[in-house]
């Protein structure tokens, strides 16, 4: 099948060839990173985490959407998501990608990877994360793959993918959930010492991941025959207005925990981001955009006439999923480490070459994700003739 | 990388022969696996802790500018002189009262606590929360004693053990360490960039009999080290005659470095 990403328009081939040059440069970068040491990053003693892990969170949320698709269809038959929870999944399988990647390009010593493996750690929660991660992709290459090679000559899907498929679901979950728990089990980091962290990760990735699907949907309409149909996208975009809702309401949480126990340690994060802290605050503009296009998509999603008017519904889906980004991609994991364990403030900007390797591991996902969509959609379009 | 493992090699291997050899050989040509005997004259205890009596620091520190610990330690443990406080490696180092005991600081503080250094290195904590979180064992508590070791060659530089430790005590080399040495100790590893590192206590020279660097060279004897497991020890006596305090315990991390104030 995967034949069909062979053939395609012009246009086709300079996005491919776009994408290339924009992993072949970061991955120029990645060498020299290699040969320097991470010292080529804006990362510190203090912030020793930066936009590498971050982004690395983020995706992992995108991962875990899939399951919006596969558990609505698969146990409560929305026949709706019929179409399309094959896009959901293979969007799991770049999302998951990246992520690995994301982990690799941010190792002190990358060739030793495999240590984990050959020193299994089971208290250490990084050494699960690799493994529910692993689990993931694989989870959703086979069933993703299957399932379309089933499409494809019309018959049912083997009978031994669904139990695979019930898996994937409570799997997804412990993905996100898994991840959460390398933040939230950390003493002395108060940002992320908070219990509701996992609840918190699922659902800003329940609003982020499907919003991003629902845009993915929106440029096949546009640039391919196939139609995921009004009714996949009104569900869908439900399932984002729900998320996002509560996705926000635990952010509320969040800062009445904060800020009426007046703890200072648990104010310090929330200072950090939306005033400043110390006088140091170049997180400032953007956790204010991001709460500002939260604003925005909550307004344009909870009214339901500007939710079904596509163009509206574009920007919604634009606002929560850099609401979003900007909120786990950029805020979460740099706050944790403000202030320090000394009480002092070290602030952390990316650096150019950091900046380019991470949007090379962007374009390698959007890579895989344009290989795969491009082979589900031309299995698509032949049956439709 | 493999020049430091290589180094390390050798010389291990010289020291072992000319502190034992027979002994070891014999034990090497016998066992499936090589096994080593320790040194008889290794120091041994159940937990190793250390007091700081941080008023005899701070009349060396007056008289002198007194930094002796700091540049024995580093000496002995190839850590390279970094000025980047960004990118700085740091084994044991001093800084002020309130960035050290920050949940006990307040602006009544007698002044002379306020204004003067305190000394700072890892905690080798009872229940360490670097080695709860690192994926590959490269940090491990040591069994017999309690010290929090490092294997350098075993860490992947995930750096999950700086966002677990609470007291700042582990470093990054962002960079090849080796460019900042001055001079080079051969008997102990350098570092290559990629991995963390921190205070070990001294461990290798615990396990031929020495005490740990810092204490040997303070002059005015403000750190004892000794087992804060055995009733008997000299640690213990200053222990049970003085109120000391320790950094951050609430979070429950069981530091095992004790201040006299
Ligand atoms: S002080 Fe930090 S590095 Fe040292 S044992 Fe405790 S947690 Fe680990
Ligand atoms: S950086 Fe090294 S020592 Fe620290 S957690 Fe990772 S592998 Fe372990």
């Amino acid at each position: 099948m995967l034949e069909k990403a062979l053939r395609g328009s012009q246009r086709y081939w300079s996005w491919i060839l776009f994408l290339l040059i924009l992993i072949g440069v970061g991955a120029g970068c990645f060498l020299l990173q290699v040969s320097q040491g991470l010292k080529i990053t804006g990362m510190s003693r203090d912030v020793s985490w930066g936009f590498y892990i971050a982004q690395f969170t983020f995706l992992v949320g995108v991962a875990a959407s899939a399951v919006m698709l596969v558990l609505p269809y698969y146990l409560h038959h929305v026949k709706d998501f019929g179409r399309i929870t094959i896009l959901g999944e293979f969007l799991a399988v770049a999302a998951v990608s990246m992520c690995l990647l994301f982990i690799v390009v941010d190792l002190g010593r990358p060739m030793r990877l495999l240590n984990v493996l050959i020193h299994p750690t089971p208290n250490s929660i990084l050494f699960w994360d690799m493994i529910v991660l692993n689990g993931y992709l694989f989870l959703n290459i086979v069933i993703g793959w299957t399932v379309l090679a089933a499409e494809r000559k019309e018959v049912a899907p083997p009978a031994w993918v669904k139990p695979l498929i019930y898996i994937s679901i409570p799997w997804a979950v412990s993905i996100h959930t898994v991840t959460a728990f390398l933040y939230a089990g950390l003493p002395g980091r108060h940002f992320w010492l908070t219990a509701i962290m996992a609840a918190r990760f699922l659902a800003s990735a329940f609003a982020s991941g499907p919003a991003l699907l629902i845009l993915l949907m929106l440029i096949l309409k546009k640039r391919t025959k196939f139609d995921a149909g009004q009714p996949a996208l009104d569900k869908l975009s439900q399932i984002v207005t729900y998320a996002m809702c509560v996705s926000v309401f635990f952010v509320l949480l969040e800062l009445f925990t904060a800020f009426y126990s007046q703890i200072p340690g648990h104010m310090h994060g929330f200072e950090y981001q939306f005033i400043g802290l110390e006088g140091h605050g170049v997180l400032v503009p953007f956790m204010w955009l991001s709460a500002i296009l939260a604003v925005v998509a909550l307004t344009l999603l909870i009214n339901p006439n500007t939710r079904r008017n596509e163009k509206k519904l574009t920007v919604a889906c634009i606002a929560v999923f850099f609401s979003l980004w900007i909120e786990k991609g950029m805020g979460l994991v740099v706050t944790g480490f403000i202030p320090n364990p000394f009480e002092t403030v070290t602030e952390y900007v990316p650096t150019v070459p950091e900046l380019l390797i991470t949007l090379g591991v962007w374009a390698t996902g959007f890579l895989i994700l344009t290989v795969l969509y491009k082979t589900a959609i031309g299995v698509k379009e032949e049956k439709l003739g | 990388m493999e020049e430091s493992r290589r180094s390390f090699l050798k010389i291990g291997g010289i020291s072992v022969l000319g502190l034992s050899a027979l002994p070891v050989l014999q034990a090497v040509a016998q066992n499936d696996g090589p096994k080593f005997k320790p040194d008889p004259n290794a120091l041994q205890a159940r937990q190793w802790g250390m007091v700081i009596d941080m008023n005899k620091c701070w009349e060396e520190q007056q008289k002198r500018h007194c930094t002796d610990c700091i540049a024995a330690c580093h000496k002995v443990h190839n850590v390279p002189d970094i000025a980047d406080p960004k990118r700085e490696i740091k084994w044991i180092w001093t800084d002020k009262y309130e960035h050290v005991f920050p949940d006990q600081a307040h602006e009544y503080v007698p002044e002379k606590i306020r204004e003067s250094r305190f000394l700072l290195l890892c905690n080798h904590c009872s229940n360490p929360p670097c080695v709860r979180v690192c994926p590959t064992q490269a940090t491990f508590k040591r069994e017999q004693d309690g010290i929090v070791m490092m294997d350098f060659h075993r860490c992947i530089g995930c750096r999950y053990c700086m966002a677990g430790c609470p007291f700042g005590a582990r470093s990054f080399n962002w960079g090849d360490p080796r460019p900042y040495l001055a001079e080079q100790n051969m008997e102990f590893p350098t570092r290559t960039k990629g991995v963390v590192e921190k205070c070990n206590f001294c461990a290798e020279r615990l396990d031929v009999g020495q005490i740990p660097a810092c204490v040997e060279a303070c002059k005015a004897k403000a750190l004892v080290f000794g087992d804060v497991e055995d009733p008997d020890s000299e640690i213990r006596k200053i222990l049970d005659t003085h109120y000391t305090i320790r950094r951050k315990v609430n979070l429950g991390t069981g530091p095992n470095i004790y201040y006299i104030v």
